[in-house]
């Protein structure tokens, strides 16, 4: 049990520099106590990696990361075995008989542990992040499942390695693909969502400290504004952190139509979004 | 687990009531919502409800119908507000004080204070009738006796006065942001009415009846304008989630079947064995596509969305043309094009800048398709796949069938997406089995089956 209440998730992230949602909180609680992986949804910039990586820190526990793409597959995954190591081995051995040679080349000396075996072996504490999960295959899927529910991994060689502590695990996804229906079943979901109004002041203030509050203040309500939008794409937590950022920069101590059309570029990546924003926002009117 | 006795079966009420909405929740999943119930405790309904969204659900949009049944299952209180007996004449003279209250709420943009007011609201203006049968708890009521949209003004001017003028920049987005609080608050009233309601006629009826379906199950044709906006923002994410399946499609049909000349050939040096099975090579081409939508009143929601949906998959395909029609027909692919479509306005733009109707304002499906036929018919060839989106009814007018024959003998593929149930095809004026003799048509009601129809039929 990493954790003792709700609050205490809370306040101990919010030491490492994450203020979590009450949502996020209770989530996070819950898979620590119910042994659960934990699947984070939500548009991109929330805080979804960083969400993982501030537990693990809380945790003391080593992060262990498996970051998804097209085409990842068991050895990258999972384990593979060390073939150079073994030719090596066998060419230095080379007066040994077959059952000497054999025993010991697939042995867990040449054994090359990917993500998901890392996290499972060991002692120590560990955090498994899968991250980006939607962007695997749906044979990589499988294999999770067979992980996730049994934290145990079989290679054959050398039999079932199973976990002795459990990792916690966090997987993240920004649902391009459906993940397939058991693999939610195995996990608590948690969807992050963008923070309320009082929440992004925070992180803004925490991230950005040399920001006056005033200042502050707006720049969360230019941002709740443009969400409202109907944008391709609206900004997220990080583009409102970087966009507190350039304003200290620019030295801007209060929001006007000149700052806000200079600086739009950093918060929207689409140039009819910012034509849009513009014209909602009457910038030219200034 | 020992709980207080009924959280159990509270908690299999509400799984009930989620299942019956179409969310899909195993005894497994029921019984880490129990665990998670016992971690976490009673006292903080809020944790609660989290709680139970984290071990209950598996995607986002089950959560607009996730929150409104867990209020019904979870209520804030039972009974009114403090019932210290306030009688039916009390609320016209306390109406002003609440509107006083509530202006003052809106202004500092308390959340807390909304929801007692949303409760104080509906229990002094809320309910109607005085016998036990027929009484019950109105938000349409409330909400038109308070009045909270004419507040506008007021609240604004408050919080400007607080201001003192220093807001600067951000002030031009007040009104939008108080407009959003009074929205707000009317949700919060609606969801205590449902709330007082379901204390009289039992939760778990109310809980099927009065929670509205997640987004991909609403049904397009009585989806109202807030719904298919809601829709319109899914239509992004849900093509890129076709696209994925389009493209695993196309690999998959890349390494397709077995090219049995070559394969024979190859195998005369093997002695007629055949040791290397040659695959059928592809051709890379991009498949075509032609859009047919009835964009007429009844079944404009249903076009537009599927217009939209087909534009943001246009990479997928060498050529996308839309046409539209209501009783004429006319193209209206560069009203789609990437980028520049406002998807909130289409439906108006393009009744207003394409010729859709002659002498009147019904549709008629056989003068449109004759009109096409005749027209455009160029658009329609061997790679063309042609989609038909309407309800195939034709005000009784003559379907026309020779003209979709003819387009569909030179097309690849034709089908009809109908956004009718499937029941009422051939009902009145539907020509639909008509139709359906010659091409082929699906029942397409929400966003549910239009994405697993767009994934199956959509050629690759």
């Amino acid at each position: 049990m990493l954790f003792t209440s709700v609050d205490d998730v809370s306040a101990r992230l919010a030491e490492t520099g994450y203020l979590a949602s009450p949502a996020v909180a209770t989530t996070v609680f819950l898979a620590d106590r119910l042994g659960k992986p934990l699947l984070v949804e939500g548009p991109a910039g929330v805080g979804k990696t960083e969400l993982a990586k501030a537990v693990a820190q809380v945790a003391g526990a080593r992060l262990v990361r498996l970051q998804c793409y097209e085409g990842v597959d068991e050895s990258r995954a999972l384990y593979e075995w060390n073939h150079a190591k073994q030719l090596l081995r066998i060419s230095a051995g080379r007066d040994e008989t077959w059952d000497e040679a054999r025993t010991d080349i697939f042995s867990e000396e040449f054994l090359l542990a990917r993500p998901l075996l890392t996290a499972i072996r060991g002692d120590d504490p560990k955090v498994l992040l899968i991250d980006e999960t939607d962007k695997a295959d749906v044979e990589v899927e499988g294999l999770l499942l067979e992980v996730l529910s049994d934290f145990q991994v079989t290679v054959p060689e050398l039999g079932t390695i199973t976990a002795t502590s459990r990792p916690f695990v966090v997987l993240t996804s920004n649902a391009s693909r459906e993940l397939s229906e058991a693999l939610r079943r195995r996990c608590l979901f948690l969807h992050i969502g963008f923070p309320e109004e009082e929440l992004e002041r925070r992180i803004v203030r925490l991230k950005v400290p040399g920001l006056d509050a005033a200042l502050t203040e707006s720049v969360v309500r230019v941002v709740g504004a443009l969400r409202e939008m109907d944008l391709r794409k609206v900004p997220s937590v990080a583009e409102t952190i970087d966009w507190a950022r350039t304003l200290l920069a620019l030295g801007a101590d209060t929001l006007d139509g000149t700052v806000v059309r200079d600086s739009l570029g950093v918060l929207l990546k689409h140039q009819d979004d910012i034509l849009k924003a513009a014209a909602k926002l009457d910038l030219d009117a200034m | 687990m020992n709980a207080p006795a009924g959280v159990t079966e509270r908690l299999t009420g509400l799984v009930g009531a989620l299942r019956a909405h179409g969310v899909r929740i195993g005894t497994g999943e029921t019984v880490d919502a129990a665990q998670a119930m016992a971690a976490l405790g009673l006292t903080d309904r809020e944790l609660l409800r989290e709680g139970l969204a984290a071990t209950l659900l598996h995607s986002t949009g089950q959560r607009r119908v996730f929150d409104p049944v867990f209020d019904l299952y979870f209520p804030r209180l039972v009974g009114g507000p403090m019932s210290e007996g306030r009688e039916s004449d009390a609320p016209a003279a306390d109406r002003e004080e609440l509107r006083d209250r509530l202006a003052a709420a809106l202004a500092a943009g308390d959340r807390e204070t909304l929801e007692r007011l949303a409760i104080e609201a509906v229990d002094g203006f809320g309910g109607y009738g005085s016998s036990p049968g027929s009484d019950g708890w109105s938000s349409y009521q409330t909400l038109d006796r308070l009045r909270p949209q004419t507040l506008m003004a007021r609240v604004r001017d408050s919080v400007r006065a607080r201001q003192e003028g220093a807001a600067g920049f951000a002030d031009r987005l007040l009104e939008d942001e108080i407009r959003r609080r009074i929205e707000v608050f009317r949700a919060l009233v609606a969801s205590e009415a449902r709330r007082r309601v379901a204390e009289r006629r039992g939760r778990d009826e109310l809980a099927r009846r009065a929670v509205a379906p997640t987004a991909d199950r609403v049904d397009f044709l009585f989806a109202g304008r807030d719904r298919l906006a809601e829709l319109r923002r899914t239509v992004q994410p849900l093509a890129r989630k076709l696209a994925t399946r389009l493209a695993a499609r196309r690999r998959r049909a890349a390494r397709g079947t077995i090219d049995l000349r070559r394969t024979l050939r190859g195998s005369l040096s093997t002695g007629g064995v055949p040791m290397k099975p040659v695959l059928r090579r592809r051709r890379p081409v991009r498949p075509e596509l032609v859009l047919l939508c009835d964009v007429s009143g009844s079944v404009a929601g249903f076009s537009d969305f599927t217009m939209l949906l087909v534009q943001a998959l246009h990479d997928q395909f060498s050529k996308v043309r839309v046409f539209a029609f209501v009783n004429r027909i006319d193209e209206v692919t560069g009203l789609l094009v990437h980028g520049t479509a406002d998807p909130e306005g289409l439906g108006a733009r393009i009744r207003s800048e394409a010729t859709l109707t002659g002498w009147h304002g019904s549709s008629d499906y056989g003068v449109a398709f004759g009109e096409f036929a005749e027209r455009y018919v160029d658009a329609v060839g061997p790679r063309t796949t042609v989609f038909v989106l309407g309800d195939a009814r034709t005000n009784m007018g003559d379907p026309n069938l020779p003209a979709v024959r003819r387009f569909s003998e030179r097309a690849r593929r034709v089908y009809w997406l109908n956004p009718e149930p499937l029941s009422q095809w051939g009902t009145g004026d539907s020509a639909a089995p008509e139709y359906a003799e010659l091409v082929e048509m699906h029942e397409c009601r929400n966003v549910l089956q239009l994405s697993g129809l767009i994934g199956r039929l959509l050629p690759v």
